[in-house]
């Protein structure tokens, strides 16, 4: 039977749910501890730093600062993702030198026997600043008077323009157009393990292994290589368990990632850092932040004829990761949709705030926010209803593959690969029963309760470039050793990778080991982000056990006297097709991977079947042929062309309170389309986690800034992340497009849950209400607001431009 | 040298004795001291629940108790909360079965405070689920399976068949 | 955030305890529960430089259920308090309150009479012992003082205890009978402190107001108590009349979860929800 499709229960699950996992702090327990000195401040210079009061607490090791980091260890660190138009992007220091530009830098490093002393260190160093003006938020960046960077002019890091026909011109032109000002603020992806780190660094080997609670651990590698000048193969890095990523982990070298590792080998003991709770709100990254305006033209039906967005995204304080998030706000509003001409400029900013880097869905909920936030608003214009304006809008499936005209993220055109749109919507039309709404709204009017519905469409890029490898090995016991250099969060990637070993190369799923993110065993890799796992991943073990299958058919046809075209793999055994379970004609696979490895010694009684007397060979053909290699092994890659497109619909019913605003949702649906399915399990609890952020973002989580750059909500007490009481029951049905791109015909899951959230939420709470929503997230105390201003400022509708 | 005091706890039902500095959090006596690494903290001020431990049989959030305070108590981590014979017990069990843990960094929080409850009600409704797991974050699963797996436990824990549980079903309200 | 080093002293009685908080003053924080004050000591936002931990001390942590009303003893976990039937059936309100403190698990650690020293404005037991006519009881080695709940909150995170007293137990009066009581809130997400609590004590006869109380957290520097009698006619409370005298007692603020005008709001529809549920209680006790 195959496993691909089935809800295989996970392999990860035992250690986890026992306590036999082994997360970053679990680790390094006779490590020396690392705390820092971060900066209380938004914007100052440092003047001084006095450690005087701090030398005698008990279980001081080092206090370093600046001055004492060397080579490029002391350079800002690395611009990830370089842009053309990223023409003013700024890094950080690993340690602050001169400046900081937001609370939370970090501004001494200090060493102890354990984190208490640690703490006790920083308490007693003194920081001497001078207070620089903080620029805090969109519009007062946007103005320039005051700079974050004092070499950006103002404060700009990037413009950046993409564009197919003369949107203005046509949005001119159209019979009708509108105007929209639409806003999403701040949150985090907020793992519930901060990040962490522990370098070990062996002074006789001249070696560095580090454990990093990262996303990507081929990437760290090279970049504490690089600032630490070490040769590449001196150092491993290897990725433990990890509490949840959602983005903010694939970040790096973070300045801790360079900072401890610099520390161990300076100290040549082991140092280990655990982030904690309030330094992961100021010192990791945040995202969402964006005010965009909008001009659409539309014709007397609601189909679009051109769309101009402009944006502005505030980035924060530096820019590592480059221009990712916009650029996929920028390419991802389109959603499923043709909207005729289109033009998109987008600004993104410097403030004396944390950095900005993707969060699960990096910059989709805002395009999804604004795109579907228009179409709401042409369907109420048109007083037509909200799903025909999409499906009126929508691509249709015989026009894939579809180009969009536009450069994605990965610098590759934005082709949709598959996908059917009006299918979903009718699909998701009958979950719901949009049809019958109409019909619940009234009897809920009778009672005197308030309810609304609304949806939100989405597509989304996964499996982004520009490679995945694996390497499969089959022990001579049998067993199936798989890797693969990205990292894993929690996403099932040893389980979702071991059901595709197990078809593909026909052993059983118990045999099948799956490491993830160890350098020491896959060295190329890119990382764990846009929902690429599955696709890059899963393609690229899918090849090589493709390879491993047919070098085993090989071997074993040598030993079976058979011809490889007449062997099969059944169960971990090679046998003639068709020849049933006798001994004579088939060979476990352990056997074979004996004889792929010729001996001169017996280092036990398995190998000794492969020394040079145990069996007459051919003496005129070499024991390894020319092109092949000892061992059933195999390295694979998997790079495709470009991305695939999943996609996916959601519809919310939400219930007001009349008196208090409270908002309760009431139905949660979701249908999705992400091509084939490999664990169903696997794939509705990612869209739970996902939908559960989203709700998150639409109605608890914002990160707030007070004017002087102070982060007000820096704890789980004010930073609302919700509870099992705050998140509805999600219902979902699939739909199943498969990708051409790849030989699985998979796309990508693992963001596609968070990404219209706010767009849909607002939809239904405005269909509640009948009060236009034009920022996320909303409170109970904001929506009173808004009943009390009834600012339903009607939106700017002009009829025809004659 | 920082000054220590001797505690005597019960942990997973083994005595053990500690000095410890009077500060030291009993998470991190936990983990560090005794190397129990599954009771996790995730926010060190009580928000999260992933550091919920058992003390004397009852729900409580590791990262608010000093250690020393505990001097004569018994503490169950998730350790603990194994069957007898060593193999999984009924909600480690029911969390696997209805895949109500990604990342697995809360899990630890959800096991104990469940272990918990379910000695005390023995039959919850998916809604008495959900509120027995209110106090603690997940930022993986969206909760969804994890009611379920309060049930499925309830099930286990009484030798019921299953039934009541399906994760896989996204009921309605 | 791990917290700053304290000296720990662990009393195994009443007059050791008190003793020690005689010796060191302003020196010393008391633990007894300890929900509130350890994560503030964890962020280093308090560091006491001694800590006297109340947990060995026996005879704390009681519930004692009289005629006059219920006593809680400085150990007595909220959990406790809130599961006492003998408790629950002098004063509902005692439940109905606690069950909105938090969460369990919180619930099962800290402690009433700690969260009455600890003086939240936002928080719902000072606010139960302004209804229930109560207060705090404290010691030190000189005597002991009673202290009514009217005097006992001065203000956020202020109360009338003084250096070197202990807070032993507090007494929530039994009110008339005929009594109902209700405690309501809208906070951002279930356990978290109320954007605005009120709860309400009526007395009905024969489906009459006799009397109504309420008392507000959420929107002022302490619980706000209020009678409504002067809002009370033919034995309904006047709604605008009632609003009127809310309008005047409470002083909301802002914040990042809700503005001073959205508290105000619902300060209103809380007072009129409490006071609907609580009369619905007092008619079903009759009953």
């Amino acid at each position: 039977m195959t496993l691909f499709g089935e809800r295989v229960p996970r392999v990860e699950d035992a250690r986890l749910v026992t306590g036999e996992g082994r997360f970053l702090d679990d680790l390094g327990q006779d490590a020396l501890e690392a705390a820092f000195v971060r900066s209380p401040h938004a914007h100052a210079r440092i003047v001084d730093i006095d450690v005087t009061d701090a030398l005698d607490v008990e279980g001081l090791v080092a206090i370093y600062t600046h001055e004492d980091l060397e080579g490029r260890a002391a350079e800002p660190l690395p611009l990830l993702i370089p842009h053309p138009t990223l023409t003013h992007g700024r890094t950080p220091y690993a340690l602050a030198k001169d400046e900081v530009n937001h609370v939370g830098e970090a501004v001494v490093m200090v060493v102890a026997g354990d984190r208490y002393a640690a703490e006790d260190v920083c308490d007693r160093i003194r920081v001497d600043y001078h207070l620089l003006p903080p620029v805090v938020g969109i519009e007062a960046s946007r103005g320039g008077g005051r700079l974050v960077h004092d070499d950006v002019p103002g404060n700009v890091a990037a413009v950046m323009v993409q564009e197919t026909g003369d949107a203005d011109a046509a949005v001119d032109a159209a019979p009708r157009s509108l105007e929209l000002d639409l806003a999403i603020e701040r949150s985090a992806s907020t793992p519930l393990e901060g990040k962490g780190v522990v370098a070990r660094w062996d002074a006789d080997d001249r070696s560095l292994l580090v454990h990093t609670s990262t996303q990507t651990s081929t990437s760290v590698r090279q970049a504490i290589a690089a600032k630490l000048e070490l040769p590449v193969d001196r150092v491993e890095v290897v990725t433990p368990d990890v509490g949840g990523g959602f983005g903010v982990k694939i970040v790096h070298p973070w300045p801790e990632e360079v900072l401890v590792p610099w520390a161990a080998r300076r100290l040549g003991r082991p140092v280990k850092w655990t982030e904690d709770r309030r330094e992961h709100f100021v010192s990791s990254a945040h995202e969402r932040g964006q005010l965009h305006h909008v001009r659409v033209g539309y014709d007397d039906g609601g189909r679009l004829l051109g769309l101009s967005v402009r944006f502005w995204h505030d980035n924060g304080a530096y820019t590592p990761y480059g221009l990712i998030v916009p650029i996929i706000t920028s390419t991802q509003l389109l959603g499923p949709y043709k909207v005729g001409a289109y033009r998109v400029e987008f600004t993104s900013l410097y403030t004396n705030t944390v950095m900005v880097t993707p969060y699960r869905g990096a910059g989709r909920p805002q395009g999804c926010f604004v795109m579907e936030r228009v179409m709401d608003a042409i369907a109420a214009d048109l007083h037509l209803d909200r799903t025909v304006v999409r499906e009126r809008n929508f691509i249709q499936a015989d026009e894939m593959p579809y180009d969009q005209g536009l450069v994605f993220q990965d610098g590759r055109p934005l082709i949709y690969d598959s996908g059917d749109f009006p299918a979903t919507m009718a699909r998701l039309k009958d979950l719901v029963g949009w049809d019958d709404f109409p019909a619940f709204r009234d009897r809920a009017r009778a009672e005197g309760r308030r309810v609304g519905i609304g949806l939100a469409c989405y597509v989304e890029g996964t499996g982004v470039g520009p490679y995945e490898g694996g390497h499969i090995r089959v022990e001579t016991d049998g067993t199936v050793v798989v890797s693969t250099g990205l990292t894993s969060q929690g996403q099932g990637h040893q389980t979702m990778l071991a059901q595709i070993v197990a078809d593909e190369l026909g052993v059983p799923f118990e045999r099948i080991r799956v490491t993830t993110g160890d350098t020491r065993r896959f060295k190329y890799a890119v990382g764990t982000f846009a929902s690429r796992t599955a696709v890059m991943s899963g393609s690229a073990v899918a090849l090589t056990a493709r390879l491993v299958r047919e070098k085993a058919l090989g071997i074993a046809a040598q030993a079976l006297e058979a011809d490889p075209g007449d062997l099969e793999i059944v169960d971990g055994h090679v046998r003639v097709k068709g020849a049933g379970g006798g001994t004579v004609s088939q060979v476990d696979l352990g056997a074979v991977a004996v004889l792929a490895n010729p001996l001169r010694y017996a280092f036990d009684e398995a190998a000794g079947r492969a020394t040079q007397f145990a069996a007459p060979a051919d003496p005129d053909v070499a024991p390894v042929g020319p092109g092949e290699a000892p061992g059933l092994e195999a390295t694979g890659y998997y790079s495709p062309t470009r991305s695939t497109f999943a996609n996916g619909m959601h519809a919310v019913v939400v219930e007001t309170d009349p008196d208090t605003a409270e908002v309760r949702i009431l139905r949660y649906c979701v249908v999705h389309d992400c091509g084939t399915i490999i664990n169903p399990m696997v794939v509705e609890g990612q869209i739970h986690g996902g939908v559960a952020q989203g709700v998150g973002g639409a109605l608890y989580e914002r990160i707030e800034y007070d004017s002087d750059g102070q982060l007000l909500n820096a704890s789980f007490m004010d930073f609302l992340m919700p509870y099992a009481t705050e998140v509805p029951t999600v219902e979902i049905d699939h739909l199943v497009t498969p990708s051409p791109l790849n030989p699985l015909g998979v796309k990508g899951a693992g963001e596609a849950g968070v990404i219209p959230g706010s767009a849909a939420i607002a939809a239904a709470i405005e269909d509640a209400e009948g009060i236009t929503l034009t920022r996320m997230p909303i409170s109970p105390s904001e929506l009173f607001h808004l009943r009390k201003e009834r600012l339903v400022e009607p939106v700017e509708t002009t009829e025809g431009h004659t | 040298m920082r000054e220590t005091v001797r505690v005597s706890l019960t942990v997973n039902g083994s005595p053990r004795d500690l000095d410890v500095e009077p500060r030291r959090l009993l998470s991190d006596a936990l983990r560090h001291d005794l190397r129990l690494t599954g009771t996790h903290v995730g926010c060190e001020h009580g928000v999260c629940g992933a550091c919920t431990v058992l003390v004397d049989g009852t729900p409580m959030r590791s990262c608010l108790l000093f250690a020393v305070s505990l001097d004569g108590a018994s503490v169950t981590t998730v350790e603990g909360c194994r069957a007898p014979d060593g193999g999984l017990g009924p909600v480690q069990q029911a969390f696997h079965e209805c895949h109500a843990l990604q990342c697995g960094f809360c899990t630890p929080g959800f096991v104990t405070t469940v272990t918990a409850y379910l000695a005390e009600h023995a039959d919850p409704s998916a809604a008495d689920a959900r509120e027995a797991i209110a106090g603690n974050l997940c930022r993986c699963t969206g909760y969804q399976n994890i009611v379920a797996a309060v049930q499925r436990a309830a099930e286990l824990s009484q030798g019921r068949p299953s039934g009541a549980a399906d994760p896989a079903s996204g009921a309605s309200q | 955030m791990k917290p700053a080093p304290f000296a720990y002293h662990r009393p195994r009685s009443l007059a050791e305890a008190l003793d020690m908080l005689a010796d060191l003053g302003e020196e010393a924080k008391v633990l007894a529960g300890g929900q509130s004050l350890v994560p503030l000591m964890s962020m280093r936002l308090a560091s006491p430089a001694h800590l006297v931990d109340l947990n060995q001390v026996p005879g704390l942590a009681t519930v004692d259920v009289g005629a006059e009303g219920v006593r809680v003893g400085a150990l007595a976990r909220h959990s406790q308090v809130e599961h006492d039937t003998a408790s629950y059936d002098a004063l509902p309100l005692l439940r109905q309150a606690l069950r909105q403190v938090a969460h369990p698990t919180i619930r099962n650690r800290g402690t009433t009479v700690g969260s009455l020293v600890h003086g939240d404005p936002a928080a719902e037991m000072p606010a139960v012992l302004m209804l229930l006519d109560g207060s705090v009881t404290l010691n030190d080695v000189n005597g002991t003082r009673d202290v009514a709940a009217t005097a006992f909150f001065k203000g956020p995170m202020e109360t009338d205890l003084r250096p070197g007293e202990l807070a032993v137990g507090a007494s929530f009066r039994r009110p008339p009978p005929g009594s109902g009581s209700a405690f309501v809130e809208v906070s951002r997400r279930h356990g978290d402190y109320a954007m605005c609590g009120v709860g309400a004590l009526v007395t009905a006869s024969e489906g009459a107001l006799s009397a109504a109380r309420v008392c507000l957290v959420g929107v002022g520097t302490r619980p706000v108590l209020l009678d409504l009698a002067p809002a009370l006619g033919d034995g309904v409370v006047d709604d605008e009349a009632s609003a009127a005298l809310v309008d005047a007692a409470i002083d909301p603020e802002t914040d990042i979860h809700a503005t001073a005008d959205y508290r105000r709001h619902l300060a209103h529809v809380l007072v009129r929800r409490a006071l609907a549920e609580a009369r619905t209680a007092a008619e079903a006790r009759a009953a």
